[in-house]
């Protein structure tokens, strides 16, 4: 962990903030990497691997990696493309796959031993994902029923008194194009956000209770929270799972949205 | 060591926009077990709806720390 954002000169425990999130260049100055690119190009390099690896030799009788690839597949293909779409979510399988393991991965580094910093609590890629899902999503629906109908389904559905229309429209406008978006990008981003604060704080906090507090007190408050972290660490490892998953099922939901009749 | 509170109001403020989805959480899982017992069949169908609810209601707390921090 860094050490600049213990910054103690005998002023007491300063908390970290979201100075903590901000990385230098990984390399010295003058280069642009830091190390949130660093997990996310790794990270989608591991993605990538294993899946190719575990589709290279697809045999009838799966080895091991093929069937621990096969299995994770057919979890987002089961338990989210066939729940939330149905049958015609088929189609969407691979880009939900590629969202999930994606997303799951760079979450996962938050709690992951010498990486600790979950990439998705900088704010762009989950903006990215976000914005690719809201254009996918209405390219549906708008491939499906033209422009116009599109527009006319979602704003002003049949079966309504006409002056609901003038509350409605706005609303059903605002938020298909805009709310969805940026709740799927700030859910994602402010979890992970939120949760390696605390576990920073919880780590940070016991190592200063127990080297600079001292005394009897403070080397037992200390040592409960250094034990509450590894509690918090495997909490954080289920919450960022569980975002990745809950990504992934909203964007599969929004999807089932555009390719249904009537909304 | 003399004591002292330094803070900021936003995370107080951030503390009182946590109780409404938290409240919504609770209901959600009471309504999910609730679901469970009478029906265990129906355990997959509910869990995802149930979740669905979660991060929808947690959306409002998430944007709360998201402003506690973003607003000074």
């Amino acid at each position: 962990m860094s050490s600049s954002v213990l910054a103690v000169e005998g002023e007491g425990f300063v908390s970290p903030g979201p100075g903590t999130f901000v990385y230098p260049p990984a390399f010295g100055e003058g280069t642009f990497v830091t190390k949130p690119m660093l997990i996310v190009i790794l990270g989608s390099l591991a993605v990538a691997v294993f899946f190719f690896l575990a589709a290279r030799r697809a045999a009838m009788v799966p080895g091991k990696t093929q069937f621990v690839g096969e299995s994770l597949y057919g979890f987002v293909r089961n338990s989210i493309a066939l729940d939330a779409i149905g049958k015609p979510g088929l189609k969407y399988v691979p880009y939900l796959a590629t969202v999930f393991f994606f997303l799951a991965t760079l979450n996962i580094s938050g709690i992951l031993p010498l990486v600790q910093f979950p990439a998705t609590s900088r704010i762009a890629i989950p903006l990215f994902l976000a914005v690719i899902s809201c254009i996918l999503f209405n390219a549906i629906g708008i491939k499906r029923e033209g422009l116009g109908g599109y527009f006319k389904n979602m704003m002003f559905p049949s079966g309504i008194p006409w002056p609901v229309y003038i509350l409605l429209a706005p609303i059903e406008f605002v938020s298909t194009i805009i709310i969805r978006p940026l709740t799927l990008t700030l859910r994602l981003t402010f979890n992970m956000f939120a949760g390696h604060l605390v576990l920073v704080l919880f780590i940070l906090g016991g190592e200063y209770l127990i080297f600079e507090y001292s005394g009897v007190v403070g080397i037992a408050a200390g040592t409960v929270a250094l034990l509450g972290s590894l509690v918090l660490t495997a909490f954080e490892g289920f919450v960022q799972l569980l975002q990745a998953y809950v990504f992934t099922l909203l964007s599969a939901l929004y999807i089932g949205g555009a390719l249904q009749d009537e909304h | 060591m003399e004591g002292m509170v330094n803070g900021n109001l936003n995370m107080i403020g951030y503390g009182l926009a946590a109780i409404g989805p938290g409240i919504g959480i609770g209901l959600i899982f009471a309504a999910y077990i609730s679901g469970v017992a009478r029906q265990p069949e129906a355990r997959g169908m509910l869990q995802s709806i149930a979740i669905l609810g979660f991060a929808l209601a947690e959306a409002l707390a998430i944007i709360g720390i998201g402003l506690a921090f973003a607003l000074k």
